[in-house]
């Protein structure tokens, strides 16, 4: 073999798309699905868990204290426990994510909620507000900035979890880390490294237009420094 | 009109805050509910909203007891506006604004013209429609919390110290504000506040509730100053009462000297310009310098605007005139004397 080894990029030309399962595109096709749905499943069920807590304010310490046990799981003897069930499947990395995601959710609903100053929740029910319709266009929009907030910490912890599902197969981008045990080739890992970054980054970029979209109150109180 | 009758509230922890409370708010007029801090004020206002729903006794709104209407569809009909405004801080000024005629279901383009209708009325730059709240000081946000208040036009008002947070000057204006409008709309409000002052300014009635939440005394401002009920009542409108006496005091009686204006006029004569208004007074010793001069109109001022118009010359004397600033004669001395002794007798 009178070939080096190959240079960075034409290992990455020969392994984009091989239409093979563990091709770089397949790869990161499967690691944006594991972070993104337990991203979107953990606010569809933070939400009104969070509304729940706030409602009956006795559920908030068990639901809270609950759910930081969750978070200090390790997750490798987690993903084992689930293999049991869910089997070597992407599930098994989804369920602890979004679990983990809640933890970080559910306390920001809450905080979002209580970021609502009195007086406007008080005006509010004085002008005639129904209940729901208080929460819908009063309250839930004012705590948009706390749970975005939160939504930021969830998407970036998410996207950098789903690697360590690499340790049963299912790692997305996290799969180009475990061949480097057996072989001390560079080129994967940092390929894995910056893709992973990359998209953290691009999540993140993208909660933040949201929120500049959404928000705009918000972001024009920071401009109006003077 | 709102009428109490025999209205308490019991917290769920004991407190008294309202004690058998009878006091009626009439239609068009501010009736203005003043005491020291904790003696039930903000817990009246709320049972009238039915916020806070009473213990006992009822609250009526035009013979209609506020217990039989759903608590959604009485707090749309009922302006409110508190202290530190409340608004939105997530909606633009006009959204803020349109917040009930939205409610009610307007349709959107006339509750936005009513919205911007409004933010003049209370004498807001129109252009401030698309801010957000916090983008307004602290006066035109409680000005946009008038207007949000006044927005469906509800017969009825309820203000918990709007005014309360915003610097003296502004205050002032707000209050000035708040009567002229009330000239054009006739609302029936209820006013609350812990400052007197603000209490004897606006209200057509005041009632003064002492803590434990009852009812000290209620009555027109006037009679309150010269009739206080007991030493509480008195206690609290403090020891400028007498000074704000003269101002519900009428200089339509008030003895004025007319021959002031010429030579025999004594130590000070008044120069008066061809179309017969104050230019200043002159004294014998220096005729040729004018000196400050200070005036009333005779009829319309009070007692209080003819005594400070005395103090701000040094003559000693206060200037009336007609609404068109004509000189109509002088107040001396002697003249103010007799008056404010006739106010202490009466
Ligand atoms: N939710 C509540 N629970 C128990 N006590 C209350 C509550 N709200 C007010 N109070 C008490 O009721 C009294 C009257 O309060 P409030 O109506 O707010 O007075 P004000 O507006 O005149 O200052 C005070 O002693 C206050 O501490
Ligand atoms: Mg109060």
């Amino acid at each position: 073999m009178g070939d080096g080894p190959p240079s960075i990029w034409e290992w990455i030309a020969r392994n984009w798309d091989t239409g093979r399962v563990g091709s770089i595109k397949n790869l990161l096709l499967d690691h944006l699905t594991m972070s993104l749905v337990p991203i979107v499943l953990a606010l569809v069920v933070a939400l009104p868990l969070g509304l729940a807590c706030v409602r009956w304010r006795w559920l908030y310490q068990p639901t809270s204290g609950l759910m930081n046990v969750v978070y200090a799981l390790p997750s490798l003897p987690v993903f084992m426990l689930l293999i049991s069930v869910t089997g070597l499947s992407q599930t098994t990395v989804i369920i602890p994510l979004t679990f983990y995601g809640m933890a970080v959710l559910i306390p920001a609903v809450v905080d979002g909620l209580a970021s609502v100053p009195d007086h406007v929740r008080q005006s509010a029910v004085a002008m005639g507000f129904t209940p729901l319709r208080r929460l819908i266009s009063v309250e839930l929009p004012i705590a948009v900035p706390v749970v975005l907030a939160g939504l930021r910490v969830v998407a970036v912890s998410s996207i950098s979890l789903v690697s360590v599902g690499a340790l049963i197969g299912q790692g997305g981008l996290g799969g180009l880390f475990t061949r480097a045990y057996q072989n001390p080739f560079m080129p994967p890992v940092i390929v894995g490294i910056v893709l992973i970054v990359a998209l953290a980054l691009v999540a993140d970029g993208l909660l933040v237009l949201a929120q500049r979209l959404l928000t705009p109150w918000v972001r024009a109180r920071k401009g109006a420094g003077s | 009109m709102i009428t109490f009758d025999a209205v308490t509230k019991r917290y769920p922890d004991g407190t008294v805050a309202v004690d058998r409370l009878d006091l009626e708010a009439p239609t068009g007029e501010i009736t203005v509910l003043v005491g020291p801090s904790g003696c039930g004020k903000t817990t009246s206002l709320r049972m009238i909203n039915r916020m806070i729903d009473a213990t006992e006794g009822r609250i009526l709104l035009d013979g209609a007891p506020v217990q039989d209407i759903d608590p959604p569809t009485l707090r749309r009909g009922i302006g409110y506006v508190i202290q530190q405004a409340g608004l939105f801080p997530h909606r633009k000024i006009v959204d803020n604004i349109a917040t009930v005629p939205h409610l009610l279901g307007w349709d959107k383009k006339k509750a936005r013209a009513r919205a911007m209708e409004l933010l003049e009325r209370v004498g807001l730059d129109p252009g401030l429609a698309g801010r957000y709240p916090f983008q307004l000081s602290g006066g035109q946000q409680q000005r946009v919390g008038v207007a949000r208040a006044l927005a469906a036009d509800p017969p009825v008002l309820l203000m918990d110290e709007p005014f309360s947070a915003v610097d003296p000057i502004v205050r002032t204006s707000l209050q000035d504000e708040l009567l002229r409008l009330q000239a054009e709309l006739n609302k029936t409000i209820v006013f609350v506040t812990h400052d007197i002052d603000e209490a004897i300014k606006l209200g057509d009635r005041v009632a003064v509730l002492r803590v434990g939440g009852k009812l000290a005394q209620v009555a027109d401002p006037k009679t309150l100053l010269s009739d206080p009920a007991d030493d509480f009542v008195r206690e609290f409108l403090g020891r400028d009462r007498g000074i704000r006496r003269l101002q519900f005091i009428s200089t339509e009686g008030l003895r004025l000297r007319t021959d002031m204006t010429g030579d025999a006029a004594g130590p000070w004569r008044l120069v008066v310009d061809a179309d017969g208004r104050p230019t200043g007074w002159v004294s014998r010793e220096r005729p040729d310098e004018l000196e400050p001069y200070g005036t009333f109109v005779r009829g319309r001022d009070p007692m209080r605007s003819a005594l400070d118009a005395a103090l701000l010359s040094p003559s000693g004397c206060a200037v009336a005139v007609d609404e068109d600033g004509k000189v109509v004669g002088v107040a001396t001395r002697e003249t103010l004397d007799e008056a404010l002794a006739e106010a202490a007798d009466g």
